[in-house]
C-alpha cells in the first residue's frame, strides 16, 4: 500500500509555481461545470390559479402562459383523465406552455377541489363546463382570438378528457382543433362489449369516483385529498344520482336497461361525431382492454365521413399499457405539436393523413422495458389491414362449462392493476380454467404474418339453455408451447336462441380485438372459447356448452415502412470520430517523416573521427536547479578518459545527456561527428552504464542479455555475446535470475550489457561501485584493454585513485563545471608545490620566502604549503635545516589531488545528486 | 566505419521487435497469473455451481434486474455460462486486468531501471511506447478471449449447447447467440479502452507500477460512483464508466444500439486522448528514473 501512494504521489504532478495556475484554473472550470449543470433552470412559464365558473360549478383550474410570450398565444384547454385533477396533466401542460401555448387545466366537475357530481362528460354539464372555460379563455388578454367570444383553442385530453374534447368539439365551434387519447367512441359498446359486462373496470371506476380522491387515469395524483369533501352518498360518492342509477343497475343484473343505455349513449361522441368541424388527432394505444383500437376506429371513421381532416396514430400503451415506451411517447408528443403548430398557430405543413403504429419489437435488457419498433403507412387502414392471410383451425367441438358466478374465472387482464407493461403484453397473467375453455388450434407458420387489425372467424355454439356467454381470445403459440395472449384482449359474445345440439347451430361470425403483433414463422395461433373471465359479468347458473370453430381464421395484415431510429445516428457519429482520429493518426505520421528527413544529419568534419566531443553542455531542471553549468571536454579514440568529481559535481546528468536521457538546455554533444540528440541512431554505437544496473529481476543474467540484445534488433552475432560474458566473469550464476545477484554480479553483468556488440564509446558511470579489489583490478585491464582499437571509454567516479588507474585521461568537475582537465601523468606528475611539516613554521616561512618560491600557505600547526617555483626539494630541505629549523617531513603534492582538494575543501557537500 | 550514423545492423524501426516485447511481458509472473485466473475463473464458477446446491429460492421477484436473471439462467447451456461469466468479470476483474497490463507495462521497466538502457539503444520513444502498447492491447484481449473462451468450452461441456436464453427477452438461437456474445466481447473491449488509456498514461508519468495500476482501477471506481449520483445529471453523460453496462442491449430483441454507439465513442475519444497525452510526454520528458 505505501507503494502505491509513492506511486499515486509519483504519478501525480508535483505542484510549483508553474503548475498551480493551470491547475487551479482547471479546477475553477470543473466546479463550474458541475455547478451549471445542477443549476435550477428558470421555467419556461408561468402559472396562475383560478377558481372558474362552469355551467353551475366552479373549478379549480390553473393558466400557464409562456414566459417568453411575444404578443398573443393560441391556448389549449388540457382536459383529465377519470379520477384525476388538473394536477395530473402538469408536465404535459409545462411541455405545452413551454412551447409556446397558454394552456388552461381545470380539474372536471366532481373531482378533486372543484364542486359539483360526475356527470360523465354530460353534454348538460362537464361539456358545458368547458364551454364556460372557452368564454373565459376568450376574455383573456394573453389568448389569441378568431373573433369576440372566440378564442384560439385546441382541445387535447386523454380518456375521460379525450371523449370531453370530442363532445366539446361536437358541441361548440369555437373548437380549432382536438387531440382526444385513449378514449371511448360509445360508452356502451365500451362498457358492455358484445352483450357482456365489462365488471372489472366498471368497477374499478366507480370505486374509483365514489371516492374521488385517488387519481389513476391520466397520471394519478392526490387531488382532493386535502380538500373540503362535501358529505357525500356512500353508495354514490361524488357520482350525479342518474350515473349511479345507472351503474348500480347495470351491475347488478349484468345488463343495461334503456335508460343506462341512454345515459351511456349522451356521453358518447358517436353521437356528435358528424357535427365536429375540428381537425381531429385521433391517438388510441393498443394496450387497451377499455377502450380498444375499435373505439378510435369508430370515432375516425365517423369524424373523417363529414370531410374534416383525421388523423390516427397508434402506440404501444394505453389503459393497461400505460404511455408505452419512450420511442412511442417521444412519437406521440411529436405528432400532438406538429398538429397543434399547424391548425392553431399556422405553422408547418398541413400535416398528411398517413397513420403511425409501433409493434413490439422485444424486450430491453437493460430496464426490463418493452422495445418497440415504429412503422408508418400512406392511409389509416381501419381494423381490416391492407391485406389479410387465412389460417386453418383444427379441433372438434368441444363442450365447456359455465362456472357458477363465474368462478372460478378466467383471467385474460388486470384492469386498474399498474403491472409491467411487458408482462402485460407477454401474457403472464392470461389463465385458463381446464373444463371451461375449448382449444383450436393451427400448423406452425411457414412465414411470419404481420397482423394489425381485427382478426375475425366463424363459430357455432349450442346451449341447454338457449343462451351463452363466451369469450373468444387468439393466443400466439411458440415452438416451446408457451402461449401469449397479446394485450390481454378478448372478445366476449352474448348469444341467444341456440340450440341445444351443436350439430344445428349456425355459424355467427365473431371480430376479435384488434392487435397490433408480429406472429413468428414457427409459432402456432391457438383459438380458446371461454366460459368465464374475471374481467366480466358472466351468467351465474351453471350450464354445459358444446362450441365449434370454424376451420378459417383471418388475420389482417398491415406492413408498414419503419421510421428511422434517431438512435442509429450515433453510429455515423462514432464513424466520423473514427474517421477524425485516423486522419491525425495519419497527418501525424506525415508531419514527424517530414521531420525526419529534414532532421540534421549532416557529420561534423572536425569531429568525425573523435568518438565524442562535449561542447559548452548547460543542464537546468525545470525547478531551477542548474545541475550542469558549462562543460566541455572530448574523447579521443584509444582513450580512456575518467570524469572526476564529488557527488553532486554534474556528473551523471552529464552521462544521462550522452545517452539520450535527458535533453540539454544548451551546448552540443558529438559522437564522431554525429550530433547527439535523445534517441539519435549515432547512440547504437555508445555502450553504456548509468546510475546502476537495470535488469529484468525474473529472468536470468544471461536471459537478461539475450533480451536486451533482441531489443536492439541488430544481428544476434553482432553480439559478441561470450566475451561479454567473460568479461562479466558470472560463472554458472548467469543461469540464475538477477533477483537473487548481489550488487557486484549486477554491476558486473551491467558492465557486460554495455560491452555488447563492442560499442565504439563505452561510457561507465562508477563501474567499480560494489567490486571488490580483485574484480576491480581485473576490471581496470578490461577498461584499458577495450580502449585498443579505435574504441573509447569514458568513466565517471569519485574515487581519485581509480581515475588515476584506470585513466588515460582525466576531467574533473565541481558544481558544474569542469576545474581540470589533461592527461592523467600530466595531471598526476608531480606538482610544482611540496607539503612541508616543520618544527618553526613562521621562521621556515621566512626562509622559505628568501629562497624565492613563488608562494608558502601554512596548514595545520606544522605544515607548510610551498609552490617550488622551479627549486629544488633538496635546496629546500638544505636551506631549512640550515637555519636551524627540523623537518619531519616533505611530500610531493599532485596537479590533481590539488585541484581535487581544493575544490573539495570549498566544498565538500554535493548540491544534490540529480 | 568511423562516420557511420549508427552501429551495423542498426534500423530504429527494426529495435524491440513486438515479438521480444511479447517474450518479455510473458516471462512475467503477473502475466502468467493474470492470463491463468482467466482460466480459472470459468472453473470456479463451474464448480461454484455445482456443488453450491440449489440456492435458487432468494429470487428476489421483480426487482433483481437482468443481472440475477443471467445467474438464474447461466446454467441453462454453455453460451449463458459464457454470458454469466463475463457479466460477473466486466465490471471489475477486466479492469484490473487491463490496467494490470497497461499501467504496468512502461512503469516497471522504469523502476527496474531497464527503461533508460532500452531509450540508449536507442530504441525511439514513440516506438517504445508504440510496442509497448500494442503488446498489452494483444494481452488484454487475450484475457478477454481466454475468458470468454474457457467458459464457453467448460459450459458447452457442461450444460450443453443451447440457445441463449434470457428471462426477459426471447430465446436467441446458438448461432446467433455466439454473435451476440463475440459483439459483447467487442464492446467490452471497447470500454476497457478507457481503462487502457488511463492506465498508460499513469505508468508513463510514474515510475510505481502498482501506482499506474491502482490509479487508473481507483479513478475507473471514482468514475463508476460519480455515476450513480443522479443530482449530476447531463454531466454523468460524460464519464467514461457511463455507458459500461449498454452491452446489456446485445442481449434483447431487437439489439439496442444506440448506448453501444455512444459508449464506443466516449471510450475511443477518452483513450485517444489519454494516449496522446502519454505518447506527448513521453516523447518529450526527460527520463530520470
Amino acid at each position: 500500500m505505501p507503494d502505491l501512494i509513492a506511486g499515486l504521489r509519483r504519478a501525480l504532478p508535483r505542484l510549483n509555481r508553474r503548475r498551480v495556475l493551470p491547475a487551479a484554473a482547471v479546477l475553477v472550470v470543473l466546479a463550474a461545470a458541475a455547478v451549471w449543470a445542477v443549476r435550477p433552470t428558470p421555467d419556461a412559464w408561468t402559472t396562475e390559479d383560478f377558481r372558474i365558473a362552469g355551467a353551475d360549478v366552479e373549478l379549480d383550474s390553473r393558466l400557464y402562459l409562456p414566459a417568453d410570450r411575444d404578443g398573443k398565444v393560441p391556448a389549449v384547454l388540457l382536459a383529465h383523465g377519470f379520477g384525476g385533477t388538473k394536477e395530473s396533466v402538469r408536465s404535459d401542460a409545462e411541455s405545452l406552455a413551454g412551447r409556446g401555448y397558454a394552456v388552461l387545466t381545470w380539474t372536471a366537475r366532481g373531482f378533486g377541489r372543484s364542486t359539483g357530481q360526475i356527470h360523465l362528460d354530460s353534454p348538460d354539464h362537464e361539456v358545458k363546463d368547458a364551454q364556460r372555460l372557452l368564454d373565459w379563455l376568450a376574455a383573456r388578454p394573453e389568448v389569441t382570438t378568431d373573433a369576440t367570444g372566440d378564442p384560439k383553442v385546441a382541445a387535447v385530453g386523454g380518456s375521460y378528457g379525450g371523449a370531453l374534447a370530442l363532445l366539446l368539439a361536437g358541441q361548440d365551434p369555437r373548437v380549432d382543433a382536438i387531440v382526444p387519447q385513449i378514449t371511448w367512441n360509445d360508452l356502451n359498446a365500451s362498457l358492455v362489449p358484445g352483450g357482456v359486462f365489462k365488471k372489472a373496470w366498471a368497477g374499478y371506476f366507480f370505486g374509483n369516483g365514489g371516492a374521488s380522491a385517488l387519481g389513476l387515469l391520466g397520471g394519478g395524483g392526490a387531488g382532493g385529498r386535502g380538500g373540503e369533501m362535501p358529505a357525500v352518498d356512500p353508495a354514490c360518492g361524488r357520482f350525479a344520482e342518474d350515473v349511479c342509477k345507472a351503474y348500480l343497475q347495470m351491475a347488478t343484473t349484468g345488463i343495461p336497461d334503456e335508460t343506462t343505455r341512454a345515459l351511456l349513449l349522451k356521453s358518447s361522441p358517436a353521437t356528435v361525431l358528424d357535427k365536429i368541424k375540428a381537425p381531429t388527432l385521433l391517438i388510441q394505444g393498443a394496450v387497451d382492454t377499455l377502450f380498444p383500437l375499435s373505439e378510435a376506429d369508430a370515432n375516425a371513421k365517423g369524424i373523417a365521413a363529414t370531410g374534416t381532416p383525421v388523423r390516427v396514430a397508434w402506440f404501444t400503451g394505453g389503459h393497461d399499457g400505460g404511455a408505452g415506451p419512450t420511442s412511442d411517447s417521444d412519437r406521440l408528443k411529436y405528432l400532438t405539436a406538429q398538429w397543434l403548430d399547424h391548425y392553431l398557430k399556422g405553422e408547418g405543413d398541413a400535416p398528411g393523413d398517413d397513420f403511425t403504429f409501433s409493434r413490439v419489437a422485444g424486450f430491453s435488457a437493460l430496464d426490463r422495458g418493452l422495445v418497440t419498433n415504429g412503422y408508418s403507412t400512406g392511409s389509416y387502414p381501419g381494423l381490416t389491414g391492407t391485406g389479410s392471410t387465412e389460417v386453418t383451425l383444427t379441433g372438434a367441438a368441444q363442450p365447456i362449462a359455465n362456472p357458477p358466478n363465474g368462478n372460478p374465472g378466467a383471467i385474460s387482464s388486470m384492469p386498474g392493476i399498474t403491472s409491467r407493461l411487458s408482462s402485460v403484453l407477454s401474457g403472464g397473467v392470461a389463465l385458463d380454467v381446464p373444463g371451461q375453455h375449448a382449444v383450436f388450434e393451427s400448423a406452425a407458420l411457414t412465414a411470419p404474418v404481420e397482423v394489425a387489425g381485427a382478426p375475425t372467424l366463424r363459430l357455432r355454439a349450442a346451449s341447454p339453455t338457449g343462451e351463452a356467454v363466451l369469450f373468444v381470445k387468439l393466443y400466439d403459440v411458440d415452438a416451446n408451447g408457451s402461449a401469449t395472449l397479446s394485450a390481454g384482449l378478448v372478445a366476449p359474445i352474448r348469444l341467444t336462441g341456440l340450440p341445444a345440439d351443436i350439430a344445428q347451430a349456425s355459424p355467427v361470425s365473431v371480430t376479435l380485438p384488434a392487435i397490433v403483433r408480429q406472429i413468428e414463422a414457427g409459432h402456432t395461433v391457438r383459438v380458446t372459447v371461454a366460459t368465464s373471465d374475471q374481467a366480466f359479468l358472466t351468467p351465474a347458473q351453471p350450464a354445459t356448452y358444446t362450441v365449434a370453430v370454424e376451420p378459417v381464421l383471418t388475420l389482417p395484415t398491415l406492413t408498414g415502412t419503419p421510421i428511422a431510429d434517431p438512435g442509429s445516428l450515433w453510429w455515423f457519429v462514432l464513424a466520423g470520430v473514427l474517421g477524425v482520429i485516423l486522419l491525425g493518426l495519419v497527418a501525424l505520421l506525415v508531419i514527424s517523416r517530414i521531420r525526419h528527413r529534414r532532421r540534421d544529419v549532416a557529420v561534423v568534419e572536425e569531429h568525425a573521427d573523435t568518438p565524442l566531443v562535449v561542447n559548452g553542455l548547460r543542464k537546468a531542471y525545470g525547478d531551477g536547479f542548474v545541475a550542469v553549468q558549462e562543460i566541455d571536454f572530448t574523447v579521443q579514440r584509444g582513450q580512456v578518459v575518467g570524469l572526476l568529481g564529488p557527488n553532486g559535481a554534474g556528473k551523471t546528468t552529464t552521462l544521462r545527456v550522452l545517452m539520450g536521457l535527458t535533453q540539454p538546455t544548451a551546448g552540443e554533444i558529438f559522437v564522431f561527428g554525429h550530433r547527439l540528440v535523445p534517441g539519435a541512431p549515432i547512440l547504437s554505437r555508445v555502450g553504456s552504464l548509468v546510475e546502476g544496473p537495470g535488469f529484468l529481476p525474473h529472468l536470468t543474467g544471461e536471459e537478461n542479455l539475450r533480451a536486451y540484445w533482441q531489443a536492439t534488433g541488430r544481428p544476434w552475432a553482432d553480439a559478441r555475446f561470450e566475451e561479454a560474458l567473460e568479461i562479466a566473469g558470472l560463472g554458472s550464476s548467469v543461469h540464475r535470475k538477477t533477483r537473487k545477484y548481489s550488487h557486484g554480479m549486477r554491476q558486473r553483468l551491467a558492465i557486460a550489457q554495455a560491452m555488447l556488440g563492442l560499442p565504439d564509446l563505452l561510457v561507465l558511470d562508477e563501474p567499480t561501485d560494489g567490486l571488490d579489489p580483485p574484480q576491480i583490478a581485473e576490471m581496470r585491464r578490461v577498461l584499458q584493454r577495450y580502449a585498443t582499437d579505435g574504441r573509447a571509454v569514458l568513466v565517471s567516479s569519485h574515487l581519485l585513485a581509480e581515475v588515476e588507474q584506470t585513466c588515460t585521461h582525466a576531467v574533473v568537475v565541481n558544481k558544474g563545471r569542469i576545474v581540470a582537465s589533461g592527461q592523467v601523468s600530466d595531471i598526476v606528475g608531480d606538482s610544482p608545490s611540496v607539503q612541508l611539516d616543520v618544527s618553526d613554521v613562521p621562521a621556515a616561512t621566512r626562509v622559505l620566502e628568501e629562497l624565492g618560491v613563488r608562494s608558502v600557505k601554512t596548514e595545520g600547526p606544522n605544515g607548510l604549503i610551498v609552490d617550488m617555483n622551479g627549486t629544488a626539494r633538496s635546496e629546500v630541505v638544505a636551506s631549512l635545516v640550515g637555519a636551524g629549523i627540523g623537518v619531519d617531513r616533505l611530500v610531493p603534492r599532485r596537479r590533481l589531488e590539488d585541484a581535487f582538494l581544493s575544490l573539495v575543501g570549498d566544498n565538500s557537500r554535493g548540491s544534490g545528486d540529480r | 566505419m568511423s562516420t557511420l550514423e549508427a552501429a551495423s545492423g542498426y534500423k530504429p524501426s527494426r529495435t524491440m521487435p513486438i515479438w521480444a516485447e511479447v517474450r518479455r511481458q510473458a516471462s512475467r509472473r503477473r502475466t502468467q497469473m493474470a492470463l491463468g485466473f482467466m482460466v480459472l475463473l470459468p472453473l470456479i464458477v463451474l464448480a461454484a455451481f455445482e456443488f453450491g446446491g440449489g440456492g435458487g429460492d432468494d429470487d428476489d421477484g421483480n426487482g433483481g434486474g437482468a443481472f440475477s436473471s443471467m445467474a438464474d439462467l447461466a446454467t441453462s447451456g454453455g453460451l449463458n455460462f459464457a454470458l454469466f461469466g463475463l457479466a460477473v468479470s466486466a465490471g471489475f476483474l477486466l479492469v484490473v486486468v487491463v490496467a494490470l497490463f497497461f499501467g504496468d507495462t512502461v512503469a516497471s521497466e522504469a523502476s527496474w531501471g531497464s527503461l533508460r538502457y532500452l531509450l540508449a539503444i536507442p530504441v525511439p520513444r514513440a516506438r517504445l511506447l508504440g510496442v509497448k502498447l500494442i503488446v498489452a492491447a494483444g494481452y488484454s484481449l487475450l484475457a478477454l478471449l481466454l475468458l470468454v473462451g474457457t467458459s464457453l468450452l467448460v459450459g458447452t461441456l457442461r450444460y450443453g449447447w443451447s440457445p441463449m436464453g434470457s428471462t426477459i427477452a426471447a430465446e436467441i438461437p446458438p448461432g446467433e447467440g455466439l454473435l451476440r456474445l463475440l459483439g459483447i466481447c467487442a464492446y467490452l473491449a471497447t470500454t476497457l479502452l478507457v481503462v487502457a488509456g488511463l492506465a498508460f498514461l499513469l505508468s508513463v508519468l510514474t515510475d510505481a507500477a502498482l501506482g499506474a495500476v491502482g490509479g487508473a482501477v481507483l479513478l475507473w471506481i471514482l468514475s463508476s460512483i460519480l455515476d450513480q449520483i443522479d443530482a449530476l445529471g447531463g454531466i454523468r453523460n460524460g464519464l467514461p464508466t457511463h455507458y459500461t453496462d449498454a452491452w446489456m442491449g446485445l442481449l434483447s430483441t431487437p439489439v439496442q444500439t444506440e448506448d453501444l454507439a455512444k459508449g464506443a465513442i466516449s471510450a475511443i475519444v477518452y483513450a485517444t486522448l489519454f494516449w496522446g497525452i502519454a505518447f506527448f510526454r513521453f516523447t518529450r520528458k526527460d527520463v530520470t528514473s
